[in-house]
């Protein structure tokens, strides 16, 4: 049984009369893909960053590959590789000559940082200095430079943030690659999609605490959201489905028939039985359900 | 060691990039030392012009040897109109006009430039009296006799040369530490770094030894337009420029450093430098000798590193002193780092806060 790669154990963060981060517990296995999801202002952000050995909590301890964040150690950080928020990069200096100065850096070969530049589609722009590069270039740079000397966790600040959606898609292959090379990865997000489609569990924040925290299938199951079932209404009569479902929802929608059910599988054995599929189609719950079921209030990232 | 080598080499082919940087570190100061060269070289003391108006026998019959010094102090034109010479004097264009009536030689000039009225009337009153006495035939009783002496005043190149230097050091060497420092913590650059294996020590030495570079540089490229183009003379004592500048960087590398721990913004931690380097330069004699300047301004420059590094570098590029002669200054530059650099070093921030 492999050890936890990182460890929160009751952190806590105020700055001033702010609490950015209020007590908050999980672990990471090791290999896992984690993802902290929340608004802006949740607090991701400064766990992150507590975690990473960049700040000093003010209670609270966090370990990361068994050893303590603080104070900062340095047998750590060859063996983490950091995105943050901002792409911290080099002026004036080309894709190229900048993971290769983060190559130097952490002392691994230059045919490394070649290779990592050309794995992230980053090999045309070789010669492009960083300020040219566009938001989804920039920020494949930057998770590159991260992972450049082969590091075991990872840790992802809202890798995502302000790319277009075709951009983003593109990263996300790219991370989940990440994932299936072993590494332990670790990622802020406030996209409830994102943290759906990349991590094996997610822990929801809000106001410097973790409400929940679980894979994305039991986070939506627990939130007791339900998934929306639509079929032509011709063959089906909504007064009957009403007694045979009395669990279920059943609304007449023009020439629709929507059925809202926590139990779908149930409800498509009825439909198709009845060859009333004629239409059909089915929105699961979402992270969104779960979060507004959590909060009671409208996600706004 | 890598580490070090590392980040210097990204900041130097960074600098080498920027080529608004390499402007105002390298042309910009040779483009002044060429206009404040033009305005104080040549001509140090300026001539007075004046018009003869017709016939005026003291200035027609003069001997060639005797007009060579005259023309040392006045610019001699000739006019046929009085009227239209008092105009021109009136006008600023001429310093006095001169016209003989009878024996009478009669000089109109404007009281506004006493200097020039004095330099004037004291030639025109020579002449006249070598006249009287030759109209005399009486050989003179008394004579003078010039001889120059090499004093302690310097040539404007001489003393230009290294104030303009030692400016172009201070803003350069300053505005580098306090732009690397807030842009670095700006864009987190600082904060990944702390992250990776290398440490502040390199992160700060990568800035140092980047800035010592730049200052050669400027050294060489500065003093070569000048001995090559302007005249400048070097002293035999020229290689102690070498450390003095070194230290003199350090010193405004520790200025930027302490500007950028107290500002946010790249763009205040250029008006800070400016604002410091500017004035510092003014004070501590870069554009102008500070014989000028009062007893109180000169010995408040005292606290200034750039005036150590200004009294040094002519000292050892014109007047070529010893190594013991410029230890003083030396200490007082690295002195200044030290302490700059500490406070500093209390101030730092990985981040804004």
């Amino acid at each position: 049984m492999p050890a936890a790669a990182i460890m929160a154990r009751e952190l806590q963060k105020r700055y001033g009369e702010t609490v950015a981060v209020d007590g908050v517990s999980f672990e990471v296995e090791t290999g896992e893909f984690f993802g902290l999801l929340g608004p802006n202002g949740a607090g991701k952000t400064t766990t992150l960053e507590i975690i990473e050995g960049l700040r000093r909590p003010d209670a609270g301890e966090a370990t990361v590959l068994g050893m303590p964040s603080w104070p900062r150690n340095p047998a750590l950080r060859p063996r983490i590789g950091v995105q943050l928020q901002t792409s911290a990069f080099f002026e004036r200096l080309t894709a190229a000559e900048q993971i290769a100065a983060f190559a130097r850096l952490y002392r691994v070969p230059a045919s490394r940082a070649t290779a990592m530049l050309a794995a992230f589609g980053l090999a045309d722009k070789a010669g492009t200095r960083v300020e040219q590069l566009s938001g989804g270039q920039r920020q494949r740079l930057s998770i590159a430079c991260a992972l450049v000397h082969d590091p075991e966790v990872v840790f992802l600040d809202e890798p995502t943030a302000g790319l277009d959606p075709q951009a983003r898609r593109n990263l996300w292959d790219l991370l989940r690659g990440i994932n299936a090379d072993g590494r332990t990865v670790i990622l802020t997000t406030h996209y409830l999609d994102e943290a759906e489609v990349l991590c094996q569990r997610v822990a929801i924040m809000d106001h410097g605490r973790i409400l929940r925290c679980g894979t994305p299938a039991e986070l939506i199951r627990d939130a007791g959201a339900v998934s929306r079932i639509t079929v032509e209404s011709g063959r089906l009569d909504a007064d009957e489905l009403r007694k045979r479902f009395p669990e279920a929802t059943v609304r007449e929608d023009g020439d629709a028939l929507v059925i809202a059910t926590r139990d779908p599988g149930t409800v498509l054995t009825e439909l198709a039985g009845r060859d009333a599929v004629r239409g059909l189609s089915v929105r699961g719950a979402t992270l969104e359900d779960a979060f507004i079921a959590l909060t009671g209030r409208e996600y706004r990232p | 060691m890598t580490g070090l080598l590392t980040l210097a080499r990204a900041l130097a082919v960074g600098y080498w990039r920027d080529r608004l940087a390499l402007f105002f570190s390298i042309l910009f100061p040779l483009v002044f030392l060429v206009i404040i060269g033009g305005l104080f070289g040549g001509d140090t003391t300026p001539r007075f012009p004046v018009v003869v108006v017709g016939e005026v026998e003291v200035f027609d019959g003069l001997p060639p040897q005797t007009r060579a010094q005259v023309d040392q102090v006045l610019r001699i034109s000739h006019s046929p109109d009085l009227a239209e010479a008092l105009e021109q004097v009136r006008r600023g264009d001429q310093s006095a006009a001169i016209v003989q009536q009878g024996s009478e030689v009669v000089v109109h000039y404007s009281a506004g430039d006493p200097t020039a009225v004095g330099a004037v009337r004291g030639v025109v009153d020579a002449l006249v009296q070598g006249a009287n006495l030759a109209a005399a035939g009486q050989p003179p009783r008394y004579t003078v006799a010039a001889e120059p002496v090499e004093d302690e005043s310097l040539q404007p190149i001489q003393y230009l040369t290294p104030g303009i230097l030692g400016w172009a050091i201070a803003a350069a060497a300053s505005f580098a530490a306090a732009v690397t420092l807030v842009s670095w913590r700006q864009n987190g650059l600082l904060r990944r770094l702390s992250l990776s294996p290398v440490g502040v020590p390199a992160v700060v030495g990568a800035r140092v030894l980047v800035s010592l570079g730049i200052a050669l540089v400027q050294t060489v490229v500065f003093v070569g337009v000048a001995a090559g183009l302007f005249g400048l003379r070097l002293a035999d004592s020229w290689w102690l420029a070498i450390p003095l500048v070194l230290a003199g960087t350090l010193a405004f590398l520790s200025i930027g450093l302490l500007a950028g721990a107290m500002v946010k913004t790249v763009e205040t931690a250029n008006i800070v430098t400016n604002v410091l380097v500017i004035p510092m330069a003014f004070l501590s004699g870069s554009f102008f000798p500070l014989s000028l300047a009062p007893e109180w301004l000169r010995t408040c420059s005292l606290v200034l590193p750039l005036r150590h590094l200004n009294d040094a570098m002519q000292d050892v590029l014109a007047r070529g002193v010893g190594v013991a002669s410029v230890l003083p200054q030396l200490l007082a530059l690295l002195g200044f780092a030290v302490v700059c650099s500490a406070i500093a070093v209390w101030r730092f921030r990985w981040e804004d806060a």
